[in-house]
């Protein structure tokens, strides 16, 4: 089973949740779940996780270089690019690698066969062994780089799940690309929010998203502090169970602050992130 | 000489728009006889590389020079590789006036990118 772990708004706990369903589970299941920060622009779960790294590979792109010696300028390979990757002005045949994709349109194209591929590094994922034997891989975008999408993809594809292995996606906040590949496959959406305006607006968003992707949701009220009926209702009208209520505490602020996860600073969470834990199972 | 400038409507009465990538219209004009046409700016739309299509345009129209408000560093890449002068509206509002302005050599010809990249963090990539 896939449990991907998102929020919309940014903050409001999905990896302090993602990894202590990661440490529940580890302790109770058979196998230890496989656990993937698929926030590549700012992975942040091995604070928690403690993953000792020891594999390493680079993801690149296939972006076109242009042999300026074939290149006619016909500008066929403009009009096919999208994404306006490549360019062809007057005599010259520019590339912006930043902006392709790797699609390869440009290249299949080409009557003079004057485009070739190259790779093109734009990160790297990383894996290894964490805490109480869960699997855990990453994917760090390299600075400068605006494409999260291709290192998800790849990091996705990078590891696989033993038979019965639970799977941890923490993915980005936002509800862009990245979120969205996060997404992809999974069989079950946990949605941390927070009960506020901005947590509420964004978690709209991103249930909107899981129901466009037809994954089955609920959601985890983080920082409860008294009632907030907006919220609420938003869950009960989607038919969003909530399935975790974590108050605003001091004492777990600190903990998380201190890089515990709420497993080691409340251990009773074990047993709720268990209960909740088949409850999803009993839902699919 | 042709020049482009991007402007908020196709005509030449017409305020300039200060975008290059997004401007709404690219009015293609012959600086010699006035000659002019406009045309939607099919950089506006793009998902992504908007300067760079905006660019292309220019030089599809083999223009000798784009006025706008700004060219991002995309933008200027391009309309450099195709030997295209880039020069900024200063205080110039509408376009007629910035043509005039052109043609007194009053505009400022801009040797850099006017402002950093735009956010590029998920431009159109489709699920």
């Amino acid at each position: 089973m896939i449990i991907t772990i998102a929020s919309g708004k940014g903050g409001t706990g999905k990896t302090t949740v993602a990894a202590s369903i990661a440490l529940s589970l580890a302790a109770e299941q058979p196998t230890p779940p496989l656990f993937l920060d698929c926030d590549v622009e700012a992975p942040n779960a091995h604070l928690f996780l403690h993953p000792k790294l020891d594999e390493q590979k680079d993801v690149a792109l296939l972006i076109p270089l242009v042999d300026e010696a074939k290149c006619t300028h016909c500008g066929k390979c403009a009009d096919a690019c999208q994404y306006h990757a490549i360019a062809v002005l007057g005599k010259k045949t520019l590339v912006f690698p930043q902006l392709c994709h790797g699609c390869g349109s440009c290249t299949a194209l080409c009557p003079e066969k004057a485009i070739t591929e190259i790779p093109d590094r734009m990160g790297v994922i990383e894996r290894g062994q964490a805490l109480v034997g869960i699997s855990f891989a990453r994917g760090v975008l390299d600075v400068g780089e605006p494409m999260a999408v291709p290192v998800i993809r790849q990091l996705k594809k990078w590891v696989t799940a033993q038979p019965g292995q639970v799977v941890i996606r923490d993915a980005p906040p936002g509800t862009s690309c990245p979120v969205v590949e996060t997404m992809r496959g999974s069989d079950y959406l946990l949605l941390v929010t927070e009960p506020t305006p901005f947590g509420l607006h964004d978690l709209r968003l991103a249930a909107q998203v899981g129901r466009e992707m037809g994954i089955p949701s609920g959601v985890i009220i983080n920082r409860e502090n008294g009632s907030y009926p907006a919220l609420e209702e938003f869950c009960s009208e989607n038919h969003l169970p909530v399935l975790l209520r974590i108050p605003f505490e001091r004492v777990i602020a600190e903990g998380v602050a201190q890089g515990k996860t709420l497993v080691e600073i409340h251990p009773k969470y074990a047993d709720h992130f268990i209960r909740m834990f088949t409850q999803i199972a009993s839902l699919l | 000489m042709k020049i482009v400038l991007t402007t908020v409507s196709p005509d030449l009465e017409t305020d300039v728009d200060p975008r290059f990538g997004r401007a709404a219209n690219l009015l293609v004009v012959d600086t010699d006889t006035l000659e002019w046409k406009a045309e939607s700016n099919p950089g506006a739309s793009a998902s992504g590389g908007a300067g760079i299509r905006a660019a292309q345009f220019v030089a599809d129209q083999h223009a000798q020079a784009a006025i706008s408000g700004d060219f991002g560093p995309h933008a200027f890449e391009a309309l450099q590789a195709a030997g295209i002068a880039m020069y900024v509206y200063g205080d110039c509002q509408n376009a007629q006036q910035a043509i005039e302005c052109f043609k007194a050599g009053q505009l400022q010809q801009v040797g850099g990118p006017t402002r950093g990249e735009c956010d590029s963090g998920h431009h159109g990539q489709s699920a």
